[in-house]
């Protein structure tokens, strides 16, 4: 019976959007989006430049509101949901383009976001030194992503491959339940970009990750399910194995590179 | 080879407490502020006068230097509190630390009020809309002249004793009562910044886009850190009109807004003492200048701005930090 309830809780899926329109005038970028991901899962969301793997994030997280449909966390519905309230209930993103604090340490960086998360950031009457289990935490989560070195340096003084980090750093301080990653590894060498897929695998395996990602070998190596956008449209979603067979996506995306 | 720079502690809290711990050039600072009363009585009221007009910078870089509201019409606020302080002493209450706390009131009911709108917007249409508020209040006040005294300023103002000190001619109770009231202001702005609300003000200033991805209500940190600094301008006009007996239109014009911000920028925004370092630049070039002549003393305050924005981008402050870290740097 157990397993049967979580089988179900899985099926209906720990986020999830049902019918998501948008466009911008004429031009579509959502059409009848339906999503499913259930709980400790690894997504890659592929699809060729100008899919709306982005604004797909920034439909679901609340930065772009759906011209219609509707988006669901565990059984919440929260399409109305402003993106602060989403990150409290555990829908976190980062972004392709870093968007960090650069006069803040790494340090302090995440600091401010496990004081978000916990409620003391409209405290201003005691100092953030005292608050040390929060400060202690924001330093766990530094030496997790291997950031512990530089964790007293200013943002803006870091390698880009380190401030990469710093953008997870900063999304798992708000705890989140579900984690949408857009590039990861946008900019990042390759050499680099295996450490940060090997980071992005290690987190824990109750978090629910979606990833967009361009490099295949990355893909098919990290992730355990395949989403394909193509214009606007989510055309199949599946196993690594199913998505290297499925003709359409050979055609459409994966064009000559998919041979054999 | 001295230890002088920064040597990483072994413990993250530690790391944090040493950015709060208070500096000997602060101890010595304040130690300062005292030298006036002993090396030059006669100018104790200028000593006031900059005390005063620190207190109003400092409330304007608890919203600019650390969480990046730019305000061309600050002055609607130190404004009403020097209203309320003269007007209460007009109605008979001349006690002035009930009057301090009357004006702070005011002050901050009315930046309370504005800090809904204040929160919705960022740079230009917020400097428009500040402006465009400062020059109503300005207006309002001109024509209520039943309650101002309009433009012939506020009649009838009696101060009574601040705790059995009368204000006096040379200025001493007005400058032991302004600095006393800086530094007040000042210790509770220390506070503020080195707290979690402090640090959740800095993210806003450098990254807004990037708060609500970790979780944070930015506008509500933006409607709290305005009705403070707004409580802060209004007891600075308060002092003022309490220590000398006067308000006019003057401190509610777009003059006082564009002066405070140019010192603050001239001292350095977001430092804490860049506020109190511009006033003190700003108000004895005046008081010198003025001096030699003046009508074109301001000739020189633009040529100051100019080349202090020029120079040194990060206030007069921040050029002196960066001189003391490369000097630091070179004994490595």
């Amino acid at each position: 019976m157990e397993v049967k309830a979580q089988a179900a809780a899985e099926a209906a899926g720990v986020l999830s959007a049902r019918g998501l329109d948008k466009s911008f005038g004429s031009l579509i970028v959502a059409k009848d989006i339906h999503l499913a991901l259930p709980q400790g899962v690894r997504y890659a969301l592929i699809g060729p430049n100008g899919a709306g793997k982005t604004t797909l994030i920034n439909l679901m997280t609340g930065m772009l509101r759906p011209d219609s449909g509707r988006i669901f966390l565990g059984e919440d519905e929260i399409t109305s949901l402003k993106p602060e309230a989403r990150v409290k209930r555990g829908l976190v993103r980062t972004f392709q383009i870093n968007s960090l604090f650069p006069h803040l340490s790494a340090l302090e960086a995440v600091t401010l976001a496990v004081c978000e998360r916990r409620g003391d950031a409209p405290t201003w009457w005691k100092r953030l030194p005292d608050y040390r289990d929060a400060v202690d935490e924001a330093h766990g989560i530094l030496s997790s992503l291997r950031l512990a070195t530089d964790c007293y340096r200013l943002t803006r003084e870091l390698a880009y491959g380190r401030q990469r980090l710093l953008e997870i750093a900063l999304a798992l301080a708000t705890r989140p339940r579900v984690l949408l990653l857009d590039e990861p590894a946008a900019g990042v060498p390759k050499d680099e970009s295996a450490e940060l897929f090997d980071v992005i695998s290690s987190l824990s395996r109750d978090l629910t990750v979606l990833f967009i990602e361009h490099d295949m070998n990355v893909v098919f190596r990290f992730a355990s399910r395949i989403i394909v956008m193509v214009g606007g449209r989510i055309l199949v979603e599946g196993s690594p194995d199913e998505i290297a067979r499925n003709p359409e996506v050979r055609t459409v995306y994966l064009g000559k590179a998919a041979h054999g | 080879m001295t230890a002088a720079t920064t040597d990483t502690p072994a413990e993250p809290h530690l790391y944090l407490h040493a950015q709060t711990r208070w500096r000997r050039g602060e101890y010595a600072f304040w130690v300062a502020t005292l030298l006036p009363f002993v090396f030059f009585p006669s100018y104790l009221q200028l000593a006031s006068q900059i005390a005063i007009t620190a207190l109003f910078a400092l409330s304007l870089d608890l919203i600019l230097g650390y969480a990046g509201i730019v305000s061309l019409g600050h002055a609607a606020f130190f404004g009403l509190g020097a209203y309320a302080a003269g007007v209460l002493t007009v109605y008979g209450w001349g006690e002035p630390l009930s009057g301090l706390a009357f004006a702070a009131a005011i002050a901050g009911l009315a930046g309370y009020a504005m800090s809904f709108i204040i929160s919705r917007f960022r740079h230009l249409a917020l400097i428009m809309i500040t402006l465009g508020l400062g020059l109503l209040l300005h207006e309002a006040a001109n024509s209520a002249s039943w309650l101002t005294g309009g433009a012939d300023g506020l009649q009838g103002i009696r101060v009574g004793t601040l705790l059995g000190f009368k204000f006096d001619l040379y200025g001493r109770t007005a400058y032991g009562y302004s600095l006393i009231v800086l530094f007040l202001a000042f210790l509770v702005a220390r506070r503020i910044i080195h707290s979690p609300f402090g640090l959740s003000l800095r993210g806003i200033r450098e990254n807004p886009v990037r708060m609500p991805a970790i979780g944070a209500a930015s506008s509500a940190h933006i409607r709290k850190i305005y009705t403070i600094a707004a409580v802060m301008a209004g007891i600075a006009g308060a002092v003022l009109a309490q220590s000398t007996s006067t308000v006019s239109l003057e401190v509610l014009s777009f003059q006082r807004s564009a002066d405070v911000l140019v010192i603050l920028i001239l001292g350095g925004a977001g430092r804490l003492y860049g506020g109190i370092i511009g006033a003190i630049i700003y108000m004895v070039a005046r008081d010198q200048f003025s001096g030699i002549n003046p009508q074109y003393w301001y000739f020189w305050i633009g040529l100051l701005l100019v080349a202090v924005v020029v120079f040194l981008p990060n206030g007069i402050l921040g050029g002196l930090a960066r001189l003391k870290s490369s000097w630091s740097g070179a004994w490595k």
